[in-house]
């Protein structure tokens, strides 16, 4: 009886939170367009310590820059995986997804720790706080990624494939690809134009 | 030992002020007489499954009113210590430091703590009902973002009490608000209180625009939705554009703070202006957000009063939307003395010229609405009706102070002072009041009394032009803001005087409203479904609101439903004949909201102090209470046909 | 509550694509990434037009990861997520421009 309507109630609610996310998404941009502006304008003030040409380790920095868009093609791969029906193949790639993800997190820790070593910190220069704080953010949404993903992975195990569950997943993967775009701007306007 | 913890004391207690003592005692006998009242009357039970854990919109909106006036209470009352302490020249009655507290909490309160929550609660009182929805699109997120305004709000409000209050400014401008010169936590309740609260806002936005665009009721077209929903639609496209600016300018102050960065310092590289132009990026939208929702108030309240037809439906809706996009692009008139030069002044001086437009087209059209209309004059008319002269004046004075080289002489003085209060006041506040006037019948189910309505009225009213109309005098006569005194030979103490006598005839038109309210509990009448022959859906269901709102969907075709409906039926024709009714699916309440805020809570304060000790078990007690609810599935249930009836025919009882 | 399994497999309209674009997008933002990375560390174009390029190809990335990892093509009408990304990015260059137009003149110690 009331089987079929919540069918539907079910579904609807779960495409209302899908768009409810993207809105979402599209804060989170303006959040990141206001560090950029910051980043951008305070750039040159180094204060008379080290500069964004004389600090960058480009390798690392490429690296974690190939890593972080495989992750994005591999979290689409488990979308692709789902809408087959396969929760095997969707738990898999999820779990490549974020593997990748912690990778990328570890090299970017090992850069700033080896940053701070080098005596540049947060409190250096206007120049160094506002790179810490693009990136860091940047870093701790991976991070809140990869944590979302491993409760998302235990539920799916549990559950299955859901209207639930599917939703969740399409969510996480727009905001895993959301993650890359950003990374793709702090590659360009940060690193790249530091060094050039 | 007892030293050290006498020590503590007096560094986490503010002491010295014989008004904090005051302040002191009263919240501790509240609160003891809170806690005695519910544990006497054995209501602890109600208050949590009834209130605390709601996730019904008409709850939720209940609260954030009545959260939002004990607001008003608060920052009304701090309004009225600074003018007391004005009135007459040489006054001794506040401490310079105790001042500058008090224009800051006021500033912060009035805009964050008072006019965003009165409004989050009428769009959680109205829009579903206007649009003919069960609910708002997510419920549970509803819930969490009045927590978090909630304990945001008294995260900022026990700054008085405990540690001391922020004292730089409402929008606290660095480098004043950095380290070096704000040492106490003062500074950092006001950057946490905002922050937990600004993330509620957020939240509220992106809910109401996927309720909005998602849930109206069948046949219910954009171009056919009530004005007031509009409005609200408008207000939140630009919170969910704003507010992230504002979280981020604040993060960057507390890592300032915090970490020893330098965005916004003296030294470092750092440029305090950076954090200027941020916050006004948020503040000068902020202004829309507040009064966007009070124009929709007024256009809703101007054609059921008028018994006509909103005129210029379309160019109404324009001009919403179009103030919602162009309020991105005037932040910097708040600071054409910072000398970006001539080409930024000059830009910024046309938009917000420009920006003047939309807002003069919807003066026109509830002046056009109420011509040959049948007007009558209910207080929410009242209000509506005070508010047109009132922000037309304010709306001028503001084109006065968009001409950026005569800004140079109104720059922070008296004259702006006067300005914003005017638009605030005359907008917001008017606007907010008329709302809550209007719908009052709707949420309670009991008229207010009228006749002490008026009086509440015409205090407020006479109150606010002998209050403010002297301060554009004094502001051109060199008086400028934030001074805590004045001397004898400055010639201002006259008019100085009568705004301090317009500031307590504003506080005693507020009594009067707690008046009519104790008044209209005590003498209770009953409110009919439709006590102004209103226009719009929610008129169309009993008062106040069953639980989930609308037995039967309706249809819509037309704008303005509800009116023609009524039309139809009074021209002989039968009521639409009604669907059987449905079991419906409704959320179920859920304690997370209000744990993870209280978390949110421990963890502010925690910062505030330098505690890790309390704020990472504070930031772990948010993870799992989000995981909490990820791992929950068993979020909703069905209302039987049964209990639908029951609860229908009750209401037809009531209203016989 | 939760067992929608049946019903739910065949509910079409949400993100789809195929492999084929999901590799098509990764080759192409692989593309993208590779071109500003060898202009820059070869010195091969320098100043403004260097930025161009830059600039360009974060933007055709940004369009490529709409399109073919975030399927913003196959959005039903009415369009609210594209019109609320056009709308965001809009705000977004305004106030990453605006600040750079109003700061210029302020930029004060180095």
């Amino acid at each position: 009886m009331a089987h079929q309507q919540a069918h539907e109630g079910h579904h609807d609610l779960e495409s209302l939170r899908l768009m409810g996310f993207w809105l979402f998404l599209i804060t989170d941009c303006i959040l990141f367009g206001t560090l950029f502006a910051t980043y951008v304008v305070l750039h040159g003030n180094t204060n008379g310590g080290p500069t964004a040409q004389e600090l960058f380790a480009m390798p690392g920095v490429i690296a974690e820059t190939f890593i972080l868009l495989t992750s994005s093609f591999t979290s689409g791969l488990a979308v692709l995986s789902m809408n087959q029906g396969n929760r095997k193949g969707l738990i898999g790639w999820l779990a490549v997804t974020a593997l990748l993800g912690a990778y990328f997190i570890t090299l970017e820790v090992t850069e700033f720790v080896h940053m701070v070593h080098e005596g540049a910190t947060i409190g250096t220069s206007a120049f160094l706080s506002a790179f810490y704080t693009l990136v860091g953010t940047h870093g701790l949404h991976v991070s809140i990624g990869l944590c979302w993903m491993i409760a998302l992975m235990i539920q799916l195990s549990k559950r299955g494939i859901t209207s639930v569950t599917r939703r969740k997943v399409n969510v996480i993967s727009l905001y895993w690809h959301f993650l890359d775009v950003v990374w793709i701007f702090v590659f360009t306007i940060v690193y790249l134009m530091g060094v050039m | 030992m007892w030293d050290s913890i006498k020590k503590f004391a007096s560094e986490f207690f503010v002491t010295g002020d014989p008004l904090i003592y005051g302040a002191d005692v009263s919240i501790g006998l509240t609160m003891i007489a809170v806690v005695a009242a519910l544990t006497y009357f054995k209501k602890w039970n109600w208050l949590w499954t009834e209130w605390l854990t709601t996730v019904d919109h008409k709850k939720i909106g209940i609260m954030y009113i009545i959260a939002s006036i004990l607001m008003l209470f608060r920052g009304g009352v701090d309004a009225l210590l600074m003018r007391t302490q004005l009135a007459v020249p040489n006054m001794d009655f506040l401490s310079p430091e105790h001042y500058n507290a008090i224009f800051t909490t006021h500033g912060v309160i009035m805009i964050l703590f008072m006019a965003m929550p009165f409004m989050f609660g009428l769009f959680n009182l109205v829009v579903p009902l206007q649009i003919g929805a069960r609910d708002v699109a997510f419920p549970f997120l509803n819930s969490l973002s009045f927590w978090l305004f909630f304990m945001g709000a008294m995260l900022f409000n026990i700054s008085f009490v405990i540690g001391g209050s922020p004292d730089a400014g409402w929008l606290s401008y660095p480098p004043l608000s950095e380290k070096m010169f704000s040492s106490g936590v003062g500074q950092d309740f006001y950057i946490w209180g905002i922050q937990i609260s600004g993330i509620g806002s957020l939240m509220t936005g992106i809910n109401f625009i996927v309720t909005i665009l998602k849930m109206r009721a069948p046949g219910m077209k954009l171009m056919k939705m009530p004005m007031f929903s509009w409005s609200v639609l408008s207000s939140c496209i630009t919170i969910i554009l704003a507010f992230p600016i504002l979280t981020i300018t604040l993060a960057l102050l507390f890592i300032d703070r915090y970490l020893g960065a330098h965005f916004f310092t003296l030294d470092g590289g750092g440029n305090p202006m950076m954090y200027i132009n941020l916050i006004w990026m948020w503040g000068h939208p902020e202004v829309y957000i507040i009064v966007l929702p009070a124009f929709g108030v007024f256009s809703e309240i101007v054609a059921t009063f008028s018994r006509k037809r909103l005129f210029g439906y379309k160019s109404m809706v324009f001009a919403l939307m179009s103030i919602s996009a162009f309020s991105f692009f005037t932040w910097a008139h708040h600071f054409f003395t910072m000398g970006s030069g001539a080409d930024v002044n000059a830009f910024f001086a046309l938009t917000t010229m420009a920006i003047a437009i939309p807002t003069g087209v919807k003066v026109f059209n509830w002046l056009f609405t109420m011509f040959r209309g049948k007007i009558s004059f209910e207080t929410p008319m009242l209000w509506a009706i005070a508010f047109i002269p009132c922000f037309v004046v304010g709306g001028m004075t503001g084109v006065l102070l968009s001409v950026a080289p005569a800004d140079f002489q109104f720059h922070n003085s008296y004259f702006l002072i006067a300005h914003f209060h005017q638009v605030i006041i005359g907008g917001v506040v008017f606007g907010f009041f008329a709302g809550l006037y209007y719908w009052w019948p709707k949420v309670f189910g009991f008229t207010l009394n009228e006749k002490i309505g008026k009086w509440a009225f015409w205090f407020w009213n006479a109150g606010f032009y002998i209050c403010f109309m002297p301060q554009y005098v004094l502001g051109l006569m060199g008086m400028t803001r934030r001074v805590n005194t004045y001397g004898w030979d400055t010639g201002w103490w006259e008019l100085n005087f009568v705004s301090t006598i317009g500031a307590f005839l504003m506080g005693i038109g507020f009594l009067f409203q707690i008046w009519q309210i104790l008044h209209s509990i005590k003498f209770m009448q009953k409110a009919p479904a439709d006590p102004w022959n209103g226009r719009t859906l929610e008129w169309s269901i009993p008062s106040p609101a069953p639980m989930y709102n609308f037995a039967t969907i309706p249809h819509v075709e037309e704008r303005d439903a509800w009116w023609e409906e009524k039309q139809r039926r009074a021209q002989g024709e039968a009521p639409k004949p009604l669907p059987p009714l449905e079991p419906i699916h409704m959320p179920k309440n859920s304690g997370i909201p209000i744990i993870k805020s209280a978390f949110w809570f421990a963890a502010g304060f925690g910062l505030v102090f330098n505690w890790l000790w309390l704020a990472i078990p504070g930031f772990i007690g948010i993870a799992l209470s989000m995981l909490a609810h990820s791992f929950n599935y068993d979020t909703d249930y069905y209302i039987p046909v049964d209990e639908i009836e029951r609860t229908e025919a009750a209401a037809k009882g009531d209203a016989r | 509550m939760a067992q929608h399994t049946a019903h739910d497999n065949h509910d079409s309209h949400e993100s789809h694509g195929s492999l084929k674009s999901y590799v098509i997008g990764f080759v192409l933002s692989l593309v993208l990434t590779i071109i500003p990375l060898v202009v820059v560390l070869n010195d091969m174009v320098e100043g403004t037009a260097a930025m161009v390029v830059l600039l360009v190809t974060a933007v055709l990335q940004f369009v490529v990861q709409l399109i073919f990892f975030m399927h913003l093509r196959e959005e039903q009408k009415p369009r609210w997520n594209l019109m609320a990304l056009i709308l965001g990015i809009f705000i977004l260059l305004t106030i990453v421009i605006g600040s750079i137009w109003i700061m210029t003149y302020n930029t004060v110690a180095h």
